[in-house]
Formats: structure tokens, sequence, C-alpha cells
């Protein structure tokens, strides 16, 4: 097991107060919130800087941690000293609102679980709740999958209170069709495949939040679909007909003379088949051969001498 | 649950044609009716009818609705500054998408 240095990871110093400890989360909090960050590791930081925050916001936590001394080193390998938390009561009831489940190996050897974890932001646990919760996950697919439809196999991780009381880490596989024309962002809902009801409650449902692979060729844009198409110039001044990939298979694309750099052409109906069918864009690019022999230069002279073009004319040079 | 390997499940796309009830909104957020309500008075998601026992929330409400409430709970941002907050992101989402196709052209 690895030691966290909570310190560090929260970027405080070992005698800050409660307040700037406080300060240090929401600032932290905010910046790597995984709604709002684009950072890459940003729902693993955030987790990291919740559990830290679970510790150094209550003086009992933190005053046990500090026992262990300042020479250890986040990473360094750990393991609990015995009777370390000898003398001090964890009265916090818990973990207040932040997500136990979710914490290191490290904050359970010297904290346990406690309280049988709540969803992430959720509010759950409530009594008597006969019908099970709903629960949510996410699924990557790749762009084809919405164009054709497709079956994927998913493994979801949820605990269920064992016989003996304690939460226990289940694994479970589904296999879920991916209905034909869904788009990036979408949920399906998934009745009763959420988590188990109560005595005689109904299970919860299961929504499940599509997310698109990044594609090498095509990127989307709700139900459109893009496609840059490189062309020649020849090409794209006196016309013609180009062979197109699309994700449904190649189509013969007729490109009209005198076609500008960036010149979107459409072809209806053929992106994404959702309800309201997207559509699918070709944008041209115009990619000049490079001058790397006597013939392609001659060529760019006679080009030169075929045109008195000045395309900085604008510029007022 | 023994047989979830063998049988394939097809779901409903939430935002399609899918309406949510109050209740159902509830269950699937994990939180009470009220507090629901509330984010229904700031104008965060607007719901189909007049009576909050017949309102009908359409399907994409359910992230607008599980986002607010993770603003609160884990930044401690009010319903107005969440509301605010969603509102910045999707103009920064559709602003992101713009800039990646200029990117990619040059």
């Amino acid at each position: 097991m690895k030691f966290k240095d909570y310190y560090e990871l929260m970027d405080v110093k070992r005698d800050a107060t409660q307040d700037e400890i406080k300060r240090a989360y929401r600032k932290l909090a905010r910046k790597y919130h995984p709604d709002v960050s684009k950072e890459t590791d940003a729902e693993e930081r955030f987790k990291e800087v919740g559990e830290a925050y679970e510790v150094l916001k209550d003086p009992e936590k933190r005053a046990a941690y500090d026992q262990l001394g300042e020479n250890w080193k986040n990473g360094q390998d750990f393991n609990p000293p015995p009777d370390w938390d000898q003398g001090f009561e964890f009265h916090g009831g818990g973990f207040t609102g932040a997500d136990a489940e979710q914490f290191s190996d490290f904050f359970e050897s010297l904290y346990g679980r406690g309280a049988y974890s709540q969803g992430y932001g959720g509010h759950s646990n409530r009594a008597f709740h006969a019908r099970g919760e709903d629960a949510h996950a996410k699924i990557i697919i790749d762009l084809e999958d919405a164009y054709q439809g497709a079956t994927r196999a998913l493994s979801l991780k949820h605990t269920e209170m064992g016989s003996d009381g304690r939460p226990q880490l289940k694994e479970r596989t589904l296999n879920v069709r991916i209905p034909k024309g869904i788009r990036q962002g979408q949920h399906i809902r998934l009745t009763k495949q959420g988590s188990p009801g109560v005595g005689q409650g109904e299970p919860g449902d299961l929504y499940l939040e599509v997310e698109f692979n990044s594609h090498a060729l095509y990127h989307v844009e709700g139900s459109d679909v893009y496609l840059d198409l490189p062309v020649t110039p020849w090409e794209a001044a006196l016309g013609a007909t180009v062979k197109v990939p699309t994700p449904t298979g190649s189509v013969d694309l007729k490109i009209p003379e005198n076609s500008l750099s960036g010149r979107k052409l459409r072809l209806k109906g053929r992106g994404i088949p959702a309800k309201q069918a997207g559509d699918f864009y070709v944008v041209l690019k115009i990619d000049l051969p490079p001058a790397d022999s006597e013939e392609a230069k001659e060529a760019y002279r006679n080009f030169e001498k075929a045109f008195p073009y000045n395309p900085r004319k604008h510029l007022g040079v | 649950m023994t047989n979830d390997k063998l049988s394939l499940l097809s779901g409903e796309i939430l935002e399609e044609e899918m309406e949510l009830t109050l209740v159902e909104l509830c269950h699937a957020c994990q939180v009470p009716a009220e507090r629901v309500i509330e984010i229904v008075e700031e104008g965060v998601v607007e719901p189909l009818g007049e009576d909050p026992a017949y309102w009908r929330f359409h399907g994409v409400n359910l992230q607008r609705i599980r986002f607010t409430l993770r603003m609160q709970h884990d930044l401690g941002v009010n319903i107005a500054g969440a509301a605010l907050a969603l509102n910045l992101l999707e103009e920064i989402e559709d602003l992101r998408a713009r800039l990646r196709r200029y990117k990619d052209e040059s």
C-alpha cells in the first residue's frame, strides 16, 4: 500500500488552519470537478482531494494522521503501525456526504470504510425505501455502432450488503443492445437493472450514458458527422468525382468546379440515423503537392505564368 | 441476476421519446421531490403540465438536474449558481466543438 500525503495532495502546509484547508479544498474541488474540468486526470484528482479533505477537515482524523509523522513521502510503501490510532475516537459519524467507496486502500486501512457509502453526488439511503435505487454508468461505443446498432457486454461493479452486514464489492456483466441512431451524451434506460429492491420492492433502473470513442476519420456534432477530405488544386478547380468513405461504406462524391478550400458538401440523411437523421458533411481541404522534382517545379512555374494573381491584394501592401 | 450473461437487454433512449414523471425523476436522482421542485422553481428545467402531480419532464432534464445536485453537493454552489454554470458549460461545449473543427482544418 502506498502512503498518501494528504497535505501535499491539497497543497497546504502541515500547520494550515482548518479554514485554510477548507479554502484549499473548495478551490481544488472547483478545479478538478469532473463536470467542469477538462484536465485529463480530473476524476482521479477530484477523488484524491476529496479523500484528503475527509481526513484533514476532521480534527480527530487529522490529529491521528499527524501522529504518523512527517517523514512519510507520497507514494512510499506503507503499513499502519499497530495501535496507531490508540487514544483517538472517530466520532464523525462516518463520512459526511463524501463518497467513501471511492477512497484508497490507504484511507481504508486507517479509518475503515465507515458508513455504507453513498452514490456519487447522491443523497441516498433513506430508510424503508422498498424500491431499489436507480444506478448510472457510462458506456463507450464506436461511431459505427450508432449507425448499425450493436450489442455490448458491460461489466458493472456495485456494492451489496453481505450477510455479515458489511458492504461487498460485486461485479456483474450485462449484455446490452445499443439502439441504432443513438447519439453522444444520450442515455439508455434499462428498467429494473439498477440496485435490487428491499424486501418485496422492485429493483431500480439503470441509466447508461453513451460516449463515442474518438474516430480517426470522422467527427460528430449532435447527429451530424463530418469528414475532412483532401483534394488537389485541380480537382477543386476543375471539378471531379472522387471516392469518399462514410461510416456506411464508400460513395462517389461529385466535387463542383471552382470549389474553395473549406467548402462543405452535404450528403443529406447520411449522418447518424437518429429519429431525425443527421447529415454527413464533407469538408474540402486543398492539398498542394510538393515541388520536389524538376518537373513539379516546372509545373508550378507554368502556374505562375498562367495566373496574374495576388492573394494579398486586400492587405494593401 | 444469474442469467444476465445470456439475455440481451434492450432499453429506451432517454432523450428521444421518453418523458419522466416527478416520481421517476426523484428515483433517478435519488432525492426527495422537494429538491426537484426547488430546481424547477429556479427555472433550471421546465416540466410540462401545471400540477406537480402531473408534471412530465423531457428526458434531457435528468442530466440537468443531476448536474445541479452534484454542483450543490460537491462544490457548495446554490441552485442559481449551478444553473449559471450549466449554461456556461453548454456554451463552452459548443465553442469547443467549433474549435475542434477549425483545428482539424489547419
